[in-house]
């Protein structure tokens, strides 16, 4: 079906409240409010987009509205719809996607958290990453911090004249806080958090004799060693039974959004590196896609090869980060992890080599890199990747997958299903291992993915082990691309033009996404025609994973718990941002 | 016993027992224990933590200088490594955790993030560095730092602790030390020392 084909009929389907983007650079839908749901029901029943990616929000506030932005696909490939809502920036309400896509759930909270979208029946519509009882909404245009200095960087004070006074000094309290007018802090009554144990259903079970028994109610973090950071779960049990569980996150948000909106497009590179700081290269790529996506630039030849081979070699050391941490994580505590690291040395070894930096790399530029690989290292990924990492994968394998502990805690635990893995919005290995054959290196192929042979890597029980063994697979289909691109490398340029700093990007709109080694990493980004991103959305795999996170814990025990998470692999900068 | 590593300079051991005896301080060698056994509280914030776990592990190993027992309990710790951005929503569980820590105790601010706030010290939901709400005894630069600059970074606070005196220790002196208060999340995060100030505003803008 071509595009316009898929215009008429979706025209014919909703002859009122669909109409087309037609602001300058913008592309995809207009929904007004009260379509939404049929026109979303529709979208996953008749014309097949059943996978909802992104949900997020832009602020307006010179048209005084609010807008919310969906980005949809099919899981049997093909380019994303985007549509959109607007309403009222006084009282923006808009219709909940949850009931049509349950994958909308945390994201929907994001978006009320950050931006004050209301979405009406949403059962549990607080706040995510702040806190309830924070002050505000953080991502509108209008809403200032308490280190506030001026809209947009470079700012006048650092340019040219470096006339820089410490941001404490100017701030009454010393410290990065204010508060609204008239605070006091005697009378204020934390708000606490009855709401939260108010969404973990409360049960109360009798047993034959009629005796009954109240639910338990646990937290776990967010310091707490298997939780990969500080990752917090509160859970309610019945014995060691989970009943409920909430995931509660927002202990490292670093407010990605806001600063990247301030930044130059280039300065927010260096930020996309401390995302999912396990993975640095395979963010630099998505934002690089999103923003050459809205320059129009090409990329030359050997440049792109270049980010190939180092995204895929991201893609091995993150999974062999994950699986002993995975390990570690069900109790084989550090020895796993101490082989995939040492292992993982290795390839840091290179990334210091080619970018300067072990794990802030850095090192791709709109348009090219930022230096070519010097002499030697071109070498060393080769013996990397013909000999040591294929070797010790499947030394990996060997000791670890016929394990009998392994398999006796992993087999058939955590389960989830393919409808539910596509419903909940998961990606990467956590969608594979539910058997949905869906990588966007081959479903919507970008940079020069469509070269190569490799299979997408799909299991299909659905269960904590397949998402272990899924990451050994696609450790070796890395390896087949890396061995493929090492070969096929030509000399070259690895810059368009000039290397360029600050640069006017042309009004409009782009959503870059990579498969990240977590699942679908996404770059929305909204550009008013200044050297400055007016609305940069993470759309974070981690972060989006763990909405099928609680229904996958549910009636397992609660050392399980840990091993699902583990499995699914976040990384908090990611899940937090 | 390592001769340097615990012998007191200044005293003349006769040559038929220098193997067998030693002749040193009560500081000498109360500080030869502690420093030697330096355990950290298994604690990562964020970037930073993964070269922290780096550093753990097989090639830079700080295993070699006693602190290779992370402890996930505060209660068993000596070290609070602070690696990573301190948020707000995290900061009352930093302090809480700080109290946690039995005496003698010591806080390393790994990276930017954590001396004073690094890359991201001008989000609405960022503390600039963990010296805002716990002492600090040493700050390592860098973002993150490399496994070699965090092995520095402990060498010195191996170093402060061979400076201190049993004499003058704080946990040695009178009185109970006191717990640091812990701030509350409200419309922002209000450290109590600052309630008056914030009281003070208020009533002037009334
Ligand atoms: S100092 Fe840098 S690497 Fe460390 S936590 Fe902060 S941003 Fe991450």
């Amino acid at each position: 079906m071509t595009e316009s084909d898929f215009a008429t009929r979706l025209n014919d389907r909703f002859p009122e409240g669909v109409t087309a983007d037609e602001r300058e650079g913008y592309q995809g839908y207009i929904i007004a409010a009260d379509k939404l749901i049929e026109f979303a029901t529709a979208l996953r029943d008749e014309f097949e987009f059943d996978y909802l990616s992104s949900v997020t929000g832009v602020d307006y506030p010179d048209e005084g509205k609010l807008e919310a932005v969906y980005h949809a696909y099919k899981t049997i490939g093909g380019a994303e719809l985007v549509f959109k809502v607007q309403t009222d920036r006084e009282n923006p309400e808009i219709p909940s996607l949850i009931d049509i896509y349950p994958g909308a759930d945390f994201q929907e909270r994001e978006a009320w958290d950050l931006l004050g979208i209301k979405f009406t029946g949403h059962p549990d519509l607080r706040r995510i990453l702040l806190w309830e009882g924070f002050e505000g909404h953080p991502l509108r245009k209008d809403w200032q911090e308490a280190y506030y200095e001026a809209d947009k960087k470079p700012f006048k004070s650092r340019w040219p004249k470096a006339e820089y006074t410490r941001a404490e000094a100017k701030n009454p309290y010393g410290a990065n806080v204010k508060y609204p007018d008239k605070f006091d802090p005697e009378k204020w009554v934390p708000e606490g958090e009855d709401a939260l144990y108010g969404s973990l259903a409360k049960y109360e079970t009798t047993d034959k004799d009629g005796l009954k028994t109240d639910h338990l109610t646990v937290n776990l973090g967010p310091q707490h060693p298997s939780t990969h950071g500080v990752f917090r779960i509160a859970a309610t049990l019945d014995g060691e039974k989970i009943m409920n569980l909430n995931p509660v996150m927002g202990y490292l948000h670093r407010n990605h959004e806001k600063i990247g909106e301030r930044n130059t497009y280039l300065q927010n590179m260096p930020f996309t590196d401390r995302l999912d700081y396990l993975s640095s290269l395979s963010n630099n790529f998505g934002y690089a896609i999103a923003v050459e996506k809205l320059i129009g630039i090409e990329v030359p030849e050997r440049a792109e090869y270049i980010r190939v081979i180092m995204a895929e070699l991201t893609r091995v050391q993150n999974h062999l980060f994950a699986i002993g941490m995975f390990l570690n994580d069900i109790g084989a505590f550090f020895t796993p992890s101490l082989y995939a690291i040492e292992e993982r040395e290795l390839v840091l070894d290179v990334f210091e080599m080619v970018t300067g930096s072990r794990m802030m790399c850095n090192y791709l530029r709109f348009g090219g890199l930022a230096r070519d690989l010097p002499d030697g290292s071109l070498q060393k990924i080769r013996d990397l990747v013909f000999d040591r990492l294929p070797r010790k994968t499947d030394e990996m394998d060997r000791f670890l997958s016929e394990n009998e502990i392994l398999r006796s805690r992993t087999v058939g635990q955590g389960y989830l299903s393919t409808e539910d893995a596509i419903k909940y919005s998961a990606a990467g290995p956590v969608l594979r291992a539910s058997g949905v054959p869906y990588d966007i290196r081959r479903a919507d192929p970008y940079s020069i993915y469509d070269r190569f042979k490799f299979d997408v890597a799909v299991r299909y029980n659905g269960d904590i082990y397949d998402r272990y063994y899924i990451r050994l697979d696609e450790i070796r289909e890395s390896i087949k691309i890396l061995q493929q691109a090492v070969e096929q490398i030509p000399e070259g340029e690895i810059q368009t033009g000039k290397p360029r700093y600050q640069m006017k990007v042309p009004k409009g709109e782009s959503y870059g996404r990579v498969e990240g080694p977590k699942g679908e990493l996404g770059f929305y980004l909204v550009s008013d025609g200044t050297g400055n991103p007016y609305r940069y959305h993470v759309r974070a795999p981690s972060f989006i994973n763990l909405t099928a996170f609680g229904p996958m814990c549910k009636g397992l025990k609660v050392a399980d718990v840990v091993a699902v998470l583990g499995s699914i692999d976040i990384v908090l900068g990611e899940t937090d941002r | 016993m390592e001769k340097e590593g615990i012998n007191s300079p200044g005293y003349e051991i006769p040559e038929e027992i220098e193997g067998v005896v030693s002749i040193t301080s009560i500081d000498r060698i109360y500080n030869w224990g502690r420093r030697s056994s330096v355990w950290p509280l298994m604690f990562g914030l964020a970037c930073c933590a993964i070269e922290m776990i780096a550093t753990a592990a097989g090639r830079y190993d700080f295993s070699r200088f006693g602190m290779e027992v992370m402890r996930p309990s505060p209660r068993q710790a000596d070290l609070m490594l602070v690696s990573g951005t301190v948020t707000k929503k995290m900061a009352p569980t930093i302090v809480r955790l700080y109290n946690q820590m039995p005496e003698p105790k010591y806080v390393v601010a790994m990276g930017a993030c954590a001396s004073g706030g690094g890359p991201f010290k001008e989000g609405y939901n960022v503390v600039s560095g963990v010296d805002k709400l716990i002492p600090v005894d040493v700050y390592i630069p860098g973002c993150p730092p490399t496994p070699q600059a965090l092995i520095n970074g402990l060498i010195k606070l191996q170093e402060k602790i061979d400076g201190q005196s049993i004499k003058t220790v704080r946990w040695y002196q009178k009185g109970d030390t006191a717990a640091i208060p812990v701030p509350m999340l409200g419309p922002d995060l209000i450290y109590q020392s600052s309630i008056p100030a914030i009281k003070e505003a208020a009533q002037e803008e009334a």
